[in-house]
Formats: structure tokens, sequence, C-alpha cells
């Protein structure tokens, strides 16, 4: 996909992966979260716990969106009923607490998503295009997001089509595709 | 709330199971409907039926196992949730065991309490009735293991599902032909209880190893 | 001196010249032991009291069998050691061990399907040992299947390695509990010719056929393992090398 890429990330800094289709971002997203160790050579080390969020969500139509989040696969401390409520109102679905998944919208369930990210106290977020589907005020929600989470002094990678408008300082990473070797700015 | 990994996977397939009781029954339709298939097939007599029975029994069971196996990680697979789990790093070993008990529980365990109705409409002695539903209670436990081995292996394939079978039935040979040697000397008023020990035996050594082999195959499966 | 081994192991035109070394000896072996073998056993050993000439193809039937079966093994052990130790020979000794059992195994069925018509009278009987070919058959034609489904053969070595090591500690259960089934099942009339009842005269050469086919194995193996490794590296300096002559 893409070649030498010597690439440091450090606490408290916030990245963009930016490319063209195809140029491996997401290739690059899921090989950090370790789904994809065959397709790298070299050497990849994450030194901190972290949280994934891919293209597929992992929602349950058939749940409700509160069991969503009680019986999601991923997150090793999922909080108490209290914290799994603060969570879905904190994205706007307190209403929908127990509403099933498959009533809800595609950008409602990308929330139920989102809701993980204030459940997990990971240091390193893994953001693979988050805006999907997502409309204004859920934008509004990440942005808040990913601001305390770089305040705290944990550290986000993401890849977006879209920008973020972020009072913070972004490094980005270009990804340049086939056999050409990436760079920082 | 729950502690381990496997809890919470065989709570979230049973729940999820459940929210759509008709895919409960489905297996146990499936079953009867075979069984229908039985005497059209062979003929009313109730001698022919009553011999060929524990057999087609058996096989019917693991027909039905291999047709429930193809979607076990099916919806995981798509939504991401299996992503979600090996990200997490929970213990792939301890999931893995939730999806076979969840199977089982979905499939065999069901089968199992139904089989003497099924047994006598094809003509089993009542001596086999017994034995059939505590060799299929203990069998279909090997034959969920071995369909979550073949289900992790081909989940990320355009077309897993006739692949399946090459996988996994091979494997069973031996549940088929215990399981229905059992039932048969049940029926011949033999004793039975040193094969049953077996079958526990191997669904126990089945049980232990091929959440070993699902692990590894659910991390292939997410590669590609 | 175990890692030197190992290192040596890693390395592609190592293995390359070693196993084209072996092949200087093995291969001229094995077709003198097979055409000794054959020789000694179709024509200069007494005819069977019972079953006449025709049981002469055991001479070819049981060898298959044998390495048939041990082939699985080989497959899935190479399976296992490139799990395990990510060595990329054992991976294409894994791919190349499928095809050559799958052969050996369905050699064996045709061999003792020709064998059942003269001696049974009918091309096929559902009996022990038949039966458990058969499933060694399927067992080999899901790994093939299974390598070919999948798009990314690196992923496809692993998910067969795998495949084959559920198989491998599947198939002594198998054996036995065929063996159990025929014996429940069993005719009177059919009686299958045990070791003990066979004369030294027939099981000497038997004996000579087996190491045989076992080295015919091993070379069709380095063989294609020679044929895999040059594929897989034909763009390498060394293939070049090796291909193109010495410079």
């Amino acid at each position: 996909m893409f070649s030498q890429l010597d690439w440091h990330v450090k606490s408290g800094e916030l990245w963009q992966i930016k490319g063209d289709n195809g140029a491996g971002k997401t290739s690059l997203m899921r090989a950090i979260a370790g789904l994809a160790p065959q397709s790298l050579e070299g050497r990849l080390s994450v030194l901190a716990d972290f949280l994934f969020l891919g293209h597929k969500a992992g929602i349950k139509s058939d749940f409700t969106a509160i069991e969503n989040l009680r019986l999601h696969l991923g997150d090793a401390q999922n909080g108490d009923e209290r914290q799994l409520n603060d969570a879905l109102a904190t994205v706007g679905l307190a209403d929908y607490r127990d509403e099933y998944a498959y009533r809800l919208s595609a950008g409602q369930q990308r929330r139920i998503a989102l809701a993980r990210l204030f459940l997990v106290d990971a240091p390193l977020w893994l953001l693979d295009e988050p805006l999907t589907a997502i409309d204004v005020d859920g934008v509004a929600i990440i942005e808040a997001c990913i601001d305390r989470q770089v305040r705290n002094g944990g550290s986000v990678i993401y890849t977006s089509h879209q920008p973020l408008k972020l009072q913070l300082s972004t490094s980005t990473l270009h990804l340049r595709g086939k056999g050409q070797s990436p760079y920082v700015s | 709330m729950y502690r381990s990994v496997f809890g919470k996977v065989l709570v979230r397939q049973l729940l999820l199971a459940f929210r759509r009781p008709a895919a409960v029954l489905n297996p146990l339709f499936f079953y009867g409907v075979v069984v229908l298939l039985m005497p059209l097939g062979l003929g009313p007599q109730q001698s022919v039926l009553s011999q060929f029975a524990p057999g087609l029994l058996w096989i019917t069971a693991l027909l039905a196992g291999l047709l429930s196996a193809e979607t076990i990680f099916r919806g995981d697979y798509d939504d991401g949730a299996l992503e979600q789990l090996l990200v997490s790093g929970e213990s792939l070993y301890l999931a893995s065991l939730g999806y076979v008990v969840a199977h089982w529980c979905l499939t065999g365990l069901p089968l199992a309490l139904f089989s003497p109705a099924f047994g006598q409409l094809l003509s089993l002695p009542d001596e086999g009735l017994g034995t059939l539903a505590v060799s299929l209670a203990l069998g279909t436990l090997v034959l969920s293991a071995f369909g979550c081995v073949g289900a992790a292996l081909t989940m990320a394939l355009r077309r897993g599902g006739m692949l399946l079978s090459l996988l996994i039935l091979p494997l069973e040979v031996p549940v088929l032909i215990l399981g229905a040697g059992v039932v048969e000397r049940a029926v011949n008023g033999m004793p039975v209880d040193s094969l049953i020990s077996i079958l526990g035996g191997l669904s126990l050594l089945a049980l232990a190893l091929t959440p070993l082999a699902i692990g590894s195959s659910i991390k292939i499966s997410l590669e590609v | 001196m175990a890692w030197t081994w190992f290192h040596r192991l890693g390395s592609s035109p190592w293995i390359y010249r070693f196993s084209g070394q072996l092949l200087r000896y093995l291969l001229p072996l094995a077709i003198v032991l097979v055409v000794a073998g054959s020789v000694w056993g179709l024509a200069f050993t007494p005819p069977d009291f019972r079953q006449g000439n025709s049981y002469r193809i055991i001479y070819i039937h049981v060898p298959v069998s044998v390495v048939s079966l041990a082939g699985y093994y080989v497959m899935a052990i190479a399976g296992a050691i490139s799990l395990i130790w990510r060595l990329k020979v054992a991976d294409m000794a894994m791919r190349v061990a499928a095809p050559i059992g799958a052969a050996m195994t369905f050699l064996a069925l045709l061999t003792g399907a020709v064998w059942g018509k003269p001696t049974w009278g009918t091309y096929w009987v559902w009996d022990a040992r038949i039966t458990s070919m058969v499933v060694l058959l399927f067992l080999y034609l899901g790994v093939f299947a299974l390598y070919e489904a999948y798009d990314n053969k690196a992923l496809a070595s692993k998910a067969c390695a795998i495949l084959s090591l559920v198989g491998t500690v599947n198939i002594p259960i198998i054996y036995k509990s065929v063996d159990w089934w025929y014996s429940l099942h069993q005719p009177a009339s059919i009686k299958f010719t045990g070791g003990s009842t066979i004369d030294p005269s027939m099981f000497y050469p038997l004996l000579l056929m087996i190491v045989a086919v076992y080295c015919l194995y091993t070379c069709l193996l380095l063989m294609g393992l020679r044929l895999t490794l040059l594929e897989t590296e034909a763009k390498t300096a060394w293939v070049k090398k090796e291909i193109l002559g010495e410079s």
C-alpha cells in the first residue's frame, strides 16, 4: 500500500491521517488497532490502551440503545447503569434509551457508537471516519469529545473527509499511495 | 455486570435470538420437515422406519447443526462487533467458548429435548427414546464446536455455505457413528453407559480444544 | 547449533540448494526402490492361495494408503510450524503436501476399488479401511477448497493450517470410530487378510514398497517445494542467478 513510514505518536497529540481513496488510511488504522498484522512489514508498537471506532460500529439492530452499550463486546471496563445513561444523554439519545436500534436512523446508530467515547478511559483513540452519517449537532459533540480527550493528555488519531473545527494544533500524516513514502506536516 | 467475556457473549447471543423467536424455532421446524420426508422417501412401513430411525435422526441433527452454523458469526462480522471484540483484548478463547455454548443452547439442546417426539414419528422403539435424547444432548455439543470452527474459517468468504459442509461434516463422522450406534444398542437392549461416557468425553475434548481454533480463525477472518 | 539451523531454514537459497543436493541422491534411490519392489512383488512372490494373482495390487495399495495418512500429518505439522514460528518454508511445505497427499489418497481408493472387483465381486464395499480413506480424502479436499476460497493467500495458508490441525486431532478418533462402526455392522462373509497372516515371502517386498513410496513422497514434496520457492521468489536475485546460470 505505502512504504517507509517512521511515525511516533505521543500522548496529548492530535493526528489526522490524510490521503486519497485507496492510499491506505483505513489499513493503517486497522494495523494500529491490531486487526491486520499480516499486511504490515516492520515493527509497530502500541504502548497504550486504545479505543477503536471503525467504519462498522458494532451496533446490533435488535438491541435497544442502552443494551448496545451494556452488551457491547469491546470495552472491558463497562460503566454502571448511571454512566451508561449519562453517556446516551451526552450524545443526545436520552429519549431513545429503550428504543430498538433498527428504529433509529443511521446517524442515531452512529451516535450510540460515539457514546462509547464517554465510557472508556483509553489514552489513545483511533477514529476512522467518525463523522460518517452524523449531522451538525453530532459533529459538535465529536469535536467536544476530541477536545476534552486531548486536553486531558490523551491522544487521538482520526481520518475524515470533512474538516473538524478544533481549537487544537493538529499534526497531519499524508499518505500518498502506492510505493511513495508518507510525509508529516 | 457480566464479568467474563464468556458470559457476555452467551447472554448477547441468547438475547439476540430471543428477540426473533421464530429463529429459535427454525432448527426444530427444519428437523420436523426432514423427519416428514423420511416416510415419504422410505415408505410408511413401521419396521423399515424403526430400523433406520437411529441413523436418520442423527443425520438430521448433523444437517440442522450445519445449516445453523453458517449464521453464527455472520451478524457480528458484518456489523463490526467481532472487530470490537478483538480490539478489546478480551480472551478470544472464552469468547469462542461462549459462541459454542450459545449455539448449542439454541440448536442442540432444543433438538435433544424434542427428539423423543421425533423418534415416535419414525417408530423408534420406546427403549431408544431416552438414549436418543441424552446422546443428542452430548453429541450436539461437538457439532456446535465444529460448526463454530467452520463458521469462523468461512465467515469472510462470499461463498461460504457449501464450503462449510465440506469442512465440518467429515470431522463429525465419529459423533454420527457413536450417536447412531448408541441409540441402536439401546433399542436392542444392550448397555449404553460406556458409549455415552465416550460421547461425553468427546464433547469435553471439543469444548476444550476447538475454542483455540475458533479464536485464531476469527483473527484471520477479520484480516480479509 | 540449533539456531544456525533455524536461521538456514529461513533462507530460501540455502533450502533450494540443500534440497537439490538431497534430491540428487534421493530421487534415483526412490526410483530404484520402486522398480525393485514392484518387480519383486509382481513377479517373484508366490500367488495367494485364495486370491490368486489379484492380491498383488497390495504392493501399491498398502504403501499409498500408509503414506496418504502420514501425508496428512506432514501437512498439519508443517502448518503448525508456519503458524507458530512463521517459517515461510513450512508454509510452502504445507501447501505442497496437500495435493500430493490427496492424490495418494485417491490412488489408495482407486487401487482398493480395482482390487475389490475380483475379491468381493464389486468395486465398492463399505469396509472400515476404505471408509476411513474416504473420510481422509474429504479432509484433504476441505483443506484444498478452503485454500482456493481465500483471495489473500497468506491468510489462506493460515486458515488451512488451523483446519488441518483440527483434522489431525480428529483423525485417530475417526479411525477408531469407523473401526467400531464396522465391527458393529460387519457382514460375516467379508474378512480382511490381517497383517499377521501374511507370509514373509509376500511381506518383505511389501515392506520394501512402503519404504520406496515414502522415498517417492519425500522426493515429490521436495520437488514441489523447490518449484514453489522459485515461483514465489521469482523476482529475487538468487533465483535469476540459479536459473540463468552462474555469473
